[in-house]
């Protein structure tokens, strides 16, 4: 039903091409589908300048020009928007959760696709080829990006069915295979005050890990939380501004490969998404064990399993 | 029973049958393991009726005017799609659930009115093959007997996640079936009981199933139709999914579908009925813009309880391309012939109640494996016999279908039916007779 | 020689060429880039090099055909083997082997879960390490781990034989360790020898299979389920 792949480069003279390799990967998964796609980027300076809050929206039927007027006079300061196929990129010189307050504020029935420093989520319909080209993936810069294509089930293919499901601030969480208990899960959180956009159990996985961090527990914790509660098959790829984390259940029938150089850690649920990286020919490649985390973080060196 | 009894009430949650089943379990220790498929009372075909011809709609004459029945299968990507003469195929069933007679008689019969058989969980046997004008061969999660050499030899492939009676189980096959013969074409030992896994070894999940149907097209060299089939569940998304992943055929098998061996609770309680499930395909097929396409369609089999021509006329009114029959076909060849009284009653059954397949000791010898057993059925006498019925399905389809006015059986459509129950209207989604009522509408 | 470069000539044209009769010769297949189902439906005693590394089911259902991927293989490689020789020089990901009747799959790296799951004839000889739930239900034919076994190795086996060198984290429902006869000596050294692996010492592994406790549904049993 999906294919995920994820980039987080340690060299930032890989940075630059981080869009230019991850569209390869993400278009290299399009037979797992080809519905729709998603991806997160981390770092572009043009789509999330530095020093600035961004929120992605979608399904918004008003113009840019509008939505920047709105948002801006929500926000009492100056939200540039850009239109990237079906996603609106909001950003701001101003914490992202004041700007995401703004526009949730002044666009109300919009679907917030992600928000964080640093972070833009990108979803759409379509070929992950042609949405690729139409959001000028190649071009992006940065350090880090997840990307999805979906095969959809639901009779509406909508942008927001894809993932990342981006639900806390940096936050993404990418998802191949199916939970199976999730709508339990989703009762509880929703007794506990969470709010759901779609009825997809990603989702429901995303708000899970989301909830776990916002009680102040890290990200391996909410994962091991995670395989605890949830019953189905899945590798999960969850993003923050600084880690990288990669997890499978604990039957693990759904793929998963992770490459690692000096320079970039990669994961994708084919290998044929990796093969294309700078110097995977001397890449340590391997399968993740099912119910260990693999994570990395910026500021260390390897990965902690 | 004297007026004694006449005070005494039986409870319908602890009826004589659940009290006899919880006595059963105290006393073995393991759970009921039956064959048929689910024999509760279930909204199904009967619960529809067809709107024939009066002042609005003219019928068709018999004879001349011509009302066809035939059906191609898997056009989509086939070198070689199927070119049926009658929508009603051979269900899957296995040698080892049945004698290698009934393969042979099944084949025999398929292929006097031009229809396809298909094959088990244990593989193709050479009488099937020899018999069967077109086979279907079946790649199961267990892979018992798969070999290159006869997916080759098949006309269509069918990739099985799961059938009516058990979505989600595996294949089952007790001891005293496991005969040399089984037992060297499954790579087990001779007379054990057979456990079955219930997912595929390779792939779990559309995304991996495609590139498992890719494989298979790329050893046959892209030569045959590859269906998937499904056990009545999650329809709706099952059908899209299948679609997705490269189905060229999808086939959907309600739980009145039968079995050979299988728990009795999950026969009963796990699936939904065929009547409820086809609306679902449909939709979904029709979503996806390759119902009924002439190209690039894909098409869709329905099996699970079809009985009758009346039950073929219905399910094709529903948008099915083709119907499966497992069940019938058994009983058209002889299983549960009241000749066999006294040999069912010596077994703690009757006919037309026998389901105890798992134990191998069918007095008609089909659903056994026990030679002295076999040997009582006559192939040639059985393929005859179920010629006979494909033909009776067939006609009998054709005369509601002429009724209606349609030249083809492919022309009928929902609009020609209504429900008699309010249950049968909702999942049919046909309007309530004598109403425009169609429960449900408004969400599927 | 004939050699055939995937990025150039599409997938199907190179297997419907190794599908041709009379097939003959050494083959090379390069620039695999992980491509799925390559050198699929082989039957011919030719020999073919697989350059790079490969997506799921190369040699998927193999006949005759002696197949080598200089690289690592994906999911499901050579599943369904009838006969012939796969050689993964890399690392296989999960069920190596899966379902497979006859021939010599060898992986001289790891091997990763469900290793010759459902195995029904087939031997596999692996120079490293297999993952989880390999064996799982394993009828036939012979598995040898020159590494470690991850858990519930075995689980629900009929008539398999394991040899493992190495650890084993667990053992699956009706898998206990055998003692080794000489016949299992020598059907190691065997097995070994054929996989190209000559140094070991066979009285250094021990062997697994079947308890043949499952063989009949019994009450006793059902903690197993």
């Amino acid at each position: 039903m999906c294919g995920i792949v994820g980039l987080h480069l340690r060299n930032p003279d890989l940075h630059p091409r981080l869009g230019e390799l991850l569209s390869g990967m993400l278009c290299e998964m399009q037979d797992r589908g080809a519905d729709s796609a998603g991806v997160a980027v981390y770092g572009d300076p043009t789509w999330t300048p530095p020093g600035h809050g961004a929120v992605s929206l979608l399904d918004v039927t008003a113009t840019a020009e509008e939505v920047a007027a709105a948002v801006t006079e929500e926000l009492g300061s100056p939200v540039a928007v850009k239109v990237l196929d079906a996603t609106y990129l909001l950003t701001a010189a101003a914490e992202s959760e004041a700007l995401l307050a703004a526009a949730r504020a002044a666009v109300p029935d919009a679907l917030v696709a992600g928000f964080g420093a640093d972070l833009a989520v990108l979803k759409g319909v379509g070929h992950p080829r042609t949405l690729s080209d139409s959001w000028g993936l190649a071009g992006a810069q940065g350090w880090q990006g997840v990307g999805h294509t979906r095969m959809a089930t639901e009779s509406a293919v909508t942008p927001s069915g894809a993932h990342p499901y981006a639900v806390g601030v940096d936050q993404c969480l990418v998802h191949n295979g199916s939970f199976s208990n999730h709508a339990t899960i989703r009762r509880e959180l929703r007794a506990a005050g969470v709010e759901f956009d779609s009825e997809n159990d990603t989702e429901v996985g995303a708000r899970f890990v989301a909830h776990q961090l916002a009680q102040g527990k890290d990200v391996e914790v909410a994962l091991k939380e995670l395989c605890a509660t949830f019953d189905g098959f899945y590798t999960l790829l969850v993003s923050n501004r600084d880690s990288f984390a990669v997890v499978r259940d604990a039957i693990a029938c759904k793929p998963a490969v992770i490459a690692e150089t000096d320079d970039w850690v990669a994961m994708a649920s084919e290998f044929r998404a990796l093969a294309h990286l700078p110097g995977v020919e001397s890449a340590r490649i391997w399968e993740p064990e099912p119910e260990v985390i693999y994570a990395w973080t910026r500021s260390t060196e390897g990965a902690s399993a | 029973m004297s007026t004694d009894t006449w005070g005494l009430r039986e409870s319908a949650t602890f009826d004589r049958g659940a009290i006899a089943a919880i006595q059963r379990a105290a006393e073995t220790g393991i759970y009921d393991i039956r064959g048929w498929g689910a024999k509760r009372a279930l909204p199904h075909f009967d619960d529809l009726l067809f709107l024939g011809a009066s002042m609005s709609r003219y019928p068709l004459e018999g004879y001349r005017e011509k009302c066809g029945t035939d059906v191609v299968l898997g056009g989509r990507n086939a070198k070689y799609p199927l070119h049926l003469d009658t929508p009603v195929t051979i269900a899957g069933m296995s040698f080892g659930a049945l004698s290698g007679r009934a393969k042979e008689a099944l084949g025999r019969g398929a292929s006097e009115v031009g229809t396809s058989t298909t094959t088990g969980d244990g593989g193709m046997t050479p009488e099937e093959r020899g018999q069967s004008k077109h086979l279907v061969y079946q790649y199961l999660p267990s892979r018992y007997g798969m070999n290159p050499d006869d997916l080759r030899k098949a006309d269509a492939i069918e990739v099985v996640l799961g059938q009516g009676a058990k979505p989600g189980g595996g294949g089952m096959l007790l001891g005293q079936k496991i005969s040399e013969r089984v037992a060297g074409m499954r790579t087990l030992p001779q007379g054990i009981d057979q456990r079955s896994a219930s997912r595929h070894p390779d792939w779990t999940g559309p995304d991996d199933l495609a590139i498992k149907i890719a494989e298979l097209r790329e050893i046959t060299d892209w030569e045959k139709p590859i269906y998937v089939k499904v056990g009545a569940t999650r329809t709706y998304y099952d059908t899209k999914l299948a679609v997705h992943s490269g189905a060229d055929v999808v086939v959907v098998d309600g739980m009145q579908g039968g079995t050979a061996a299988t728990q009795d609770v999950f026969i009963e309680h796990v699936g939904i009925p065929t009547l409820a499930a086809v609306p679902q395909a449909v939709q979904a097929l029709q979503e996806l813009g390759v119902h009924r396409q002439a190209e690039g369609g894909v098409q869709l089999i329905v099996s699970g309880g079809i009985r009758t021509g009346a039950d073929v006329a219905k399910a094709m009114a529903l948008g099915a391309d083709a119907v499966a029959i497992g069940t019938a076909a058994l009983i058209a060849l002889g299983d549960n012939d009241p000749k066999y009284a006294a040999e069912y009653e010596k077994i703690g059954s009757a006919a037309g109640f026998y389901d105890d397949f798992q134990d191998g000791r069918d007095p008609a010898g089909i659903t056994t494996q026990d030679p002295e057993l076999a040997a009582r059925f006559d192939p040639v006498e059985g393929g005859r016999r179920l010629a006979n019925y494909l033909r009776v399905l067939t006609m009998e389809a054709q005369t509601i279908a002429r009724a209606c006015g349609k030249a083809h059986l492919t022309h009928l459509e929902p609009e020609d039916l209504v429900a008699v129950t309010i249950e049968a209207a909702a999942m049919a989604r046909v309007p309530l007779a004598g109403t425009s009522w169609i429960p449900g509408q408004g969400g599927f | 020689m004939t050699t055939y470069d995937l990025t150039a000539t599409p997938l199907r044209e190179v297997n419907t060429a190794l599908h041709a009769p009379e097939l003959e010769g050494d083959i090379t297949i390069v620039n695999p880039f992980g491509a799925h189902n390559v050198a699929v439906g082989l039957n011919a005693p030719v020999k073919v090099t697989v350059e790079g590394h490969v997506g799921y089911y190369a040699a998927g259902m193999n006949q005759q055909a002696e197949i080598v991927i200089d690289g690592n293989a994906g999911t499901g490689v050579a599943e369904n083997m009838m006969s012939g020789t796969v050689v993964v020089k890399g690392n296989a990901s999960q069920s190596a082997g899966a379902t497979a009747h006859g021939g010599l799959l060898v992986v001289e790296g790891d091997a990763a879960a469900r290793c010759g799951i459902s195995m029904k004839g087939v031997d596999i000889v692996v120079g490293g390490n297999v993952g989880h739930s390999s064996a799982f239900m394993a009828q036939a034919g012979r598995l040898v781990v020159r590494g470690d076994a991850g858990d519930g190795l075995g689980d629900s086996i009929y008539e398999t034989r394991i040899y493992v060198r190495g650890t084993v984290a667990s053992l699956g429902a009706d898998c206990v360790a055998k003692e080794m006869g000489p016949e299992h000596l020598e059907e190691l050294t065997g097995l070994l020898k054929a996989a190209g692996f000559t140094e070991d010492d066979p009285a250094s592994y021990t062997r697994y299979g079947s308890a043949r406790s499952l063989y009949h549904f019994h009450v006793d049993n059902t903690g197993a389920y």
